[in-house]
């Protein structure tokens, strides 16, 4: 039989036809949230057509939930109409969510593992671009727009074309407090943010299987940033070790059956993948953008760079349009970068080992004069309360941070967690666009620690050198 | 879906990288629950001095005049040119809501990022892929040229210029076959739904455990 790699058995097992290359393919879950389905709704009620499959689908309203006290409601009136809006659409057409009051509400991306929604082999759709999440199962997950929710709702399939494949593969052992969020945007350095686009990268090599299933949801998050729609890793113990006895996912018999069939998903020994990017991740050192585009990144000992140093025209006035944006100057050490906000959270760290994570560089100690405001916004209710019952709360709190209700919060401020226009954030996020934390607002995409220890010194540190 | 045959209309040059669907549609819009009326906000960061919140009063903004779609010579262009990875980040498809809704029907570029790209073809909005060199000639061009236009023909794949020569571009067949037609995919994939409840019956008896 012909070595194949894990994206061509995911795809390949849920063909329903194809046509001179266009394959209708059939999808197990749909994720949904509040911003980019009522348009799919409407479509559906217009054209009188019922929802294929109303198991598959798990929604939850995440993107413009306040993370304040929500026994007030929500008190913008277009959020608020658009997350009562998803309550309804579920209630009519007979779907599973977790409202904005269920400690099982949480960020989409967050949710779906923590309840074993997510399980290797499937097809995983979301209107949302970080679906890629979770495909650190083994799974073939991808953010998709709004026309293809209706088509997956209507249909419970998608019209895709077959993507190239590219391994990354990060040999060698990560230095101490080096993490997945590290090797992403290192990831994203090398290859920019479109070096992925048309791509579905599977993640493999030591310093991947090393990495706890967090960790990997953590870098398949990030694999949209390097243009990928799809990120993935292979199963092992680590994976099925995590989906046992969680609320979604298969019990006894039916466990160990599907046990036996998730084994099966990785790259063949001698798959040819379309591309091949090596990192070695003994050499990965904590990482820091510095600019408006997540390829915009270097290292904590690294500087900005000097735009007369780069040839290409394009590339020259792209660097100096983003320094001036950021309002920073050329060859500037990166530790010298002083921060105004922290933000904790997002779908690509806010999960309890990210929390661990900054809570174990906090404690004891105080944020510095100079943060105006340092957030941590859990990814789940249930993160949440595991935090909690873990007294990692009581850290943040004491350090001088703001413990918040779950939701997307400032990585993306569509609610009332934004940046004002000139504030530089240290955020765990994973998108330094011009404008995204709010308009004029300057952000540097960090791990969880390197977060934690800017908001102890008020600037960015390198965390290896913290005893 | 309005369908797409041919297209005569003016350039507006975005002279940008890595134009990302934030930067195309702010945040804020996001929050309505209609397809509709997202034009007026396309690029609003970038056209607008002030800040802009849903429901504001237009005529009471104060718009960049540095920006290229405040300028009077691009006022009436219909076609947008970018440089490499348009359409990049969020997968909202209230970006290309939005710049149909602006009146744009083609969107010239050096690349495009995977989920934008195949969100235009859902709405009526043709995006190409041409060569750094050709997208280099044809902001030159724009930029030297009061109201320089192109005709696109879709059906054979093809850019004319106002010189007459044509230039000749890719587009899927499938793609090309829904948009010419203004055919919705999911009344073409319904005429399979035998096909997707026969996959399921084998599909379900493999993978019981997903029941």
């Amino acid at each position: 039989m012909q070595a194949k790699t894990l994206y061509e058995k995911l795809f390949e097992s849920h063909i329903v036809r194809e046509d001179a290359g266009t394959y209708l393919i059939y999808i197990d879950r749909h994720l949904v949230h509040e911003v980019t389905s009522p348009q799919a709704f409407e479509g559906l009620r217009v054209n009188h057509r019922p929802v294929w499959r109303n198991k598959s689908v798990l929604a939850v309203p995440d993107h413009n939930v306040p993370t304040t006290d929500r026994s007030l409601g929500i008190s913008d009136p277009i959020s608020k109409i658009q997350v009562e809006t998803l309550d309804e659409n579920c209630k009519h057409f007979g779907l599973t969510q977790f409202p904005m009051n269920d400690n099982r509400q949480g960020i989409v991306h967050v949710i779906g593992p923590e309840q074993g929604s997510t399980l290797p082999g499937m097809t995983i759709v979301c209107g949302d671009s970080h679906t890629s999440t979770h495909g650190a199962f083994g799974a073939l997950a991808m953010g998709i727009g709004t026309s293809e929710v209706e088509h997956v709702l209507a249909t419970q399939c998608l019209i895709l074309k077959k993507f190239k494949t590219m391994e990354v593969r990060v040999e060698g052992k990560l230095n101490k407090g080096i993490t997945s969020k590290d090797i992403a945007l290192a990831l994203i350095g090398k290859i920019g943010t479109a070096g992925g686009t048309g791509y579905a990268i599977e993640f493999t090599g030591e310093s991947i299987r090393t990495l706890s299933m967090e960790s990997r949801m953590t870098i398949c998050n990030m694999a949209i940033e390097a243009g990928a729609r799809a990120g993935m890793v292979a199963v092992d113990e680590v994976t099925i070790a995590y989906i046992e006895n969680r609320p979604f996912s298969p019990k006894g018999e039916a466990f160990e059956k599907a046990k036996v069939y998730w084994k099966t998903l990785h790259s063949d020994k001698d798959a040819k993948f379309d591309k091949i990017i090596k990192l070695n991740g003994n050499e990965i050192l904590p990482q820091v953008t510095w600019g408006t585009s997540p390829e915009m990144v270097v290292s904590i000992d690294g500087m900005t760079p000097d735009p007369k140093k780069e040839n290409d025209l394009s590339k020259r006035k792209g660097i100096e349009d983003a320094l001036v944006y950021m309002g920073l100057e050329a060859n500037l050490p990166i530790n010298q970068i002083s921060v105004d906000k922290i933000f904790i959270g997002s779908c690509t760290n806010s999960r309890i080992e990210d929390l661990r994570e900054a809570a174990s560089i906090l404690k004891g100690k105080k944020i510095a004069k100079n943060i105006k405001l340092a957030l941590v916004v859990p990814g789940s209710g249930l993160v949440k309360l595991q935090a909690e019952k873990e007294g990692l709360d009581k850290i943040f709190i004491d350090a001088g941070f703001e413990w918040r209700e779950p939701g997307c919060s400032m990585c993306l401020a569509m609610n009332a967690d934004r940046l004002d226009p000139g504030e530089r954030c240290a955020s765990t996020s994973n998108r330094n666009f011009e404008g995204r934390q709010g308009q004029g607002g300057r952000t540097h995409l960090v791990s969880p620690s390197m977060a934690a220890a800017a908001s102890v010194h008020g600037h960015f540190v390198d965390i290896r050198a913290l005893s | 879906m309005k369908s797409f045959v041919t297209h005569t209309g003016i350039l507006a040059p975005l002279d940008r990288a890595n134009v990302d669907t934030d930067a195309i549609i702010p945040k804020q819009f996001l929050k309505s629950i209609k397809k509709t009326g997202f034009g007026p906000h396309l690029f609003d960061e970038w056209r607008y001095l002030d800040h802009g919140e849903p429901g504001m009063d237009l005529t009471q903004r104060v718009k960049n005049p540095d920006f290229v779609l405040n300028q009077d010579r691009y006022e009436n262009a219909t076609i947008l040119i970018a440089r490499e990875n348009f359409g990049c980040g969020s997968s909202r498809e209230h970006a290309p809501w939005a710049i149909e809704d602006y009146g744009f029907r083609v969107i010239l570029a050096t690349s495009f990022a995977d989920i934008f790209f195949s969100n235009c073809f859902k709405n009526g909005l043709l995006p190409i892929v041409l060569s750094g060199e050709t997208i280099d000639r044809l902001f030159e061009s724009t930029y030297t040229n009061n109201g320089y236009a192109l005709t696109i023909d879709l059906e054979n794949q093809s850019i004319t210029l106002p010189s007459n020569e044509k230039i000749s571009f890719q587009v899927d067949t499938f793609r090309k076959h829904c948009l010419m037609n203004g055919l919705d995919d999911i009344g073409l994939t319904m005429q399979h739904s035998e096909s997707i409840k026969a996959f399921e019956k084998t599909y379900y008896q493999k993978n019981s455990w997903l029941l």
